[in-house]
């Protein structure tokens, strides 16, 4: 039986461009900004209700989780339950996840949650679209000593207990086999998210998220390890160039693809 | 992936679709229709002239001219033999000074997006292409006044307005291709009229060429300025009849820091108009749009959709017989969501809707979006050719105009019974017409009657012209809300206007245009 645990993180909206703050160490956002739930992380919770509709027998439980203040995290949290989760976790911390814990605690973090919960596959995002970083999911395979199917296309349970995962690679996809208990970080083509439904929305606000207190001992932080140095905002080119016909545009592109492959 | 990518992977790819039909000559579908032979025809001294104005050789086409002589809705199709694409105000003058001496026929044309037959050529007009005339101005970013040339697409002014926080007052599902001056020559309306209000408004000043080659520098940035006859209104919505604009002087409204969309289902009609008022009363100063569409229509963009992202799923786990899509635009997100939320709630608690979503980033709004900006590509891929309807009617008839219309295909039998059989098999049915579909700018009693059928025929055409007309005239409404007359609604034009009326726009045109040279054979 599948006990499932989905780590979800409120993110900047994908559309909006990060305003990097004055001190050129970080971001800064206003009241107006928009946040959402991670894009990866919502394929994580979307693939946890599909396996459930596909596989019902299999799975015993779906929970999200997320850390933070209550304040930043009602909304993810709410709507997972309204997309059809059990049960919404709340980790409060002072500092915010992504800006002010490092990685390497929410991990820590998430470690002690699975334990609590008695989760034995996690489902998670990739990477988080602000950090981009890619690492939780190994690092908490590491910390967990648990295996780790990374960038997940496809997601089906054997009959011997395991799962197999299809999975992006540079060259092209991958088949692996996982036991469990185990760890898939998910791409982008494994679904395509479900809309919260109104109706459900309404139901999941009467619905309590549960608050889960995690404590860190000074031993088990890193904080300090890593610091940044500076965030400046990518430099976009764009050249342009008039041909006389289409001889020279071919020549130009075979020009201008050779030069590329060259500096790469 | 980093975040760019991630919005290029959802970002939707609605491309034309492209017929392989053969499109009829316009002269030979409407034999009644004459060539005006007071028009001299384009000889080689001609073409001299136009090459001693225009330099470049890519400003004077001759050949490949279909699309420049065919609609985008493949309906007309023009025999022009000569193209010019001018780059600047002195070149229309000297264009249309020689074309006024000459009787040289003229077509002004922007992004070629008129639904209407109004940017086309009938006979041989020259096509004055504004395409290349395309370079913003001066942008004032205090007073947030736009001055830019006619041939600027839309997209690239909302882009350019964006990065300086501002945006176009106007909004319009073919942002993509259509050009600010053929908005302002056919006074366009669109998605955001219910907030921002029509071009009338939002135009402080133009620069126009009359046809005897005069410039009229009338580029003003005053919003308030009562010194006479306000005669560039003259100009919005003229269809390129009085003159050609050269240069648009717009104020633009600041960008809305926070915008929400929500989609929802909707039981009946009445509901709808109930939801109008309560949303006007809820969302009042942040409503930015109220859009309107049956069930008939988000069927036909399941079956699109499904052909060109078959993994993109409906908004709403249910069908519903009509669908309401909302957008607010403030300056608060926590305000304006809280106000979302409760008009939604309370709106779910009173019945008048079934079920709905928000979006909960800006993707899944575009993705809302779609679902309504991509009803009419739907209806021509499903239908092969589309009997479009532009129609503005007291909202308490809005509705009725789909449903007597479908009544009528029923009664002539021309129509599979939508209640026996669903869209999906409807179109391998024997009947001609493949759906008729409603949808539109609630907001501003404006709906689209789109009828999709397997191709034009005048069997069809009978069937719903002049019905719909006399159907909308008996309402009070107008034949034509925000698309114009062009050469496809001429007939009909005394279905909305009185005699009066149009002789005193006859005596307007005269007095612009006495030889007539400007866009022959439209609207008047």
């Amino acid at each position: 039986m599948l006990r499932i645990l989905v780590p979800i993180k409120r993110v900047l909206d994908p559309q909006l461009l990060p305003r990097i703050n004055a001190a050129k160490k970080g971001f800064e956002f206003s009241k107006n900004d928009k946040f959402s739930i991670n894009p990866f992380d919502d394929i994580a919770v979307e693939e946890s209700l599909l396996l459930r509709t596909k596989y019902k027998d299999l799975i015993e439980s779906i929970q999200v989780v997320a850390i933070g203040s209550m304040e930043n995290n009602k909304d993810i949290l709410r709507n997972s339950i309204a997309k059809g989760v059990d049960k919404a976790i709340l980790v409060p911390t002072k500092e915010s996840a992504g800006d002010d814990i490092s990685i390497l605690n929410e991990c820590k973090i998430l470690e002690k949650v699975i334990e609590k919960t008695n989760s034995n596959l996690v489902l998670m995002g990739k990477q988080d679209i602000d950090k981009d970083s890619g690492i939780k999911g190994g690092i908490l395979g590491g910390l967990l000593n648990w295996p780790l199917a990374s960038n997940a296309a496809k997601v089906t349970p054997s009959d011997n207990g395991k799962i197999v995962v299809e999975r992006e690679t540079d060259n092209g996809q991958s088949t692996v086999e996982m036991s469990l208990p185990g760890i898939i970080t998910t791409d982008l083509r494994l679904n395509v998210p479900r809309y919260v439904s109104l109706s459900k929305l309404m139901k999941a606000k009467k619905k309590p998220i549960d608050s889960l207190e995690v404590a860190l001992s000074d031993e088990h932080t890193d904080n300090g390890k890593i610091e940044i140095l500076q965030v400046e905002e990518a430099i976009h080119e764009r050249k342009c160039e008039k041909v006389k016909d289409v001889d020279e545009l071919l020549s130009k592109l075979s020009e201008t693809i050779s030069s590329t492959k060259a500096a790469a | 992936m980093r975040r760019a990518s991630f919005q290029r992977f959802l970002s939707s790819s609605g491309k034309r679709f492209l017929s392989q039909k053969i499109i009829p000559f316009t002269f030979e579908k409407y034999p009644n229709v004459k060539r005006n032979p007071n028009f001299k025809s384009i000889d080689s001294q001609d073409i001299a002239f136009f090459q001693s104005i225009l330099p470049s050789p890519q400003s004077i086409l001759q050949s490949d001219l279909d699309e420049f002589n065919i609609d985008w809705m493949y309906k007309f199709k023009g025999q022009s033999q000569l193209v010019l694409k001018p780059t600047s105000t002195i070149q229309v003058s000297q264009i249309l000074k020689y074309c006024n001496e000459k009787n040289l026929a003229l077509v002004p044309q922007g992004g070629n997006t008129g639904l209407v037959g109004g940017g086309v050529p009938i006979f041989d007009e020259i096509v004055l292409s504004l395409k290349n005339f395309n370079k913003i101005r001066s942008f004032d970013e205090i007073n947030g006044i736009l001055k830019c040339d006619p041939g600027i697409i839309l997209q690239d002014a909302q882009e350019f307005l964006a990065s300086k926080g501002y945006i176009f007052p106007i909004d319009l599902g073919a942002k993509g291709s259509c050009q600010i001056g053929g908005m302002v020559g056919t006074n366009a309306g669109g998605l955001r009229l219910l907030r921002y209000g029509p071009l009338h408004g939002s135009i402080l000043g133009l620069e126009v060429v009359l046809p005897d080659g005069t410039i009229i520098d009338g580029m003003h940035s005053l919003r308030k300025d009562n010194t006479g006859y306000d005669y560039k209104q003259l100009f919005i919505g003229s269809e390129g009849t009085l003159g050609v604009v050269t240069g648009i002087s717009v104020a633009t409204p600041i960008k809305s820091n926070s915008v929400q969309v929500a989609f929802m289902g909707i039981k009946d009609y009445s509901s709808a108009m109930k939801l109008y008022v309560k949303a006007k009363q809820d969302l009042g100063e942040i409503l930015s749009a109220f859009e309107f569409m049956d069930g008939q229509s988000q069927e036909f963009v399941k079956k699109y959709r499904s052909t060109t992202s078959p993994s993109i799923t409906f908004p709403l786990e249910e069908s519903y017989p009509y669908y309401i899509l909302i957008e607010t635009s403030g300056s608060n997100k926590d305000h304006d969501q809280s106000k979302m939320e409760t008009f939604l709630e309370t709106a779910m608690e009173n019945e008048l809707i079934e079920d709905g979503t928000i979006a909960q980033d800006s993707n899944e709004a575009h993705e809302l979006w779609n679902w309504r900006e991509l009803i009419p590509e739907s209806c021509q891929l499903n239908g092969g050719s589309v009997y479009k309807y532009d129609i503005s009617l007291p909202i308490r008839d809005m509705y009725s105009l789909i449903e007597e219309t479908n009544k009528r295909l029923q009664e002539q039998s021309l129509i599979a019974d939508s209640s026996s059989s669903p869209s999906s098999s409807s179109s391998s049915s024997s009947k001609p017409v493949i759906g008729a579909v409603g949808f539109g700018h609630m907001g501003d009693g404006n709906i689209h009657l789109n009828i999709a059928t397997k191709q034009y025929s005048k069997e069809v055409e009978s069937v719903l012209e002049p019905f719909v007309y006399e159907f909308v005239s008996s309402k009070n409404g107008s034949i034509s809300a925000e698309h114009g007359i062009g050469f496809q609604k001429k007939p009909y034009l005394t279905y909305g206007r009185s005699k009066e009326e149009i002789q005193l726009n006859r005596q307007i045109k005269n007095l612009f245009d006495p030889k007539g040279i400007m866009n022959p054979y439209k609207l008047l």
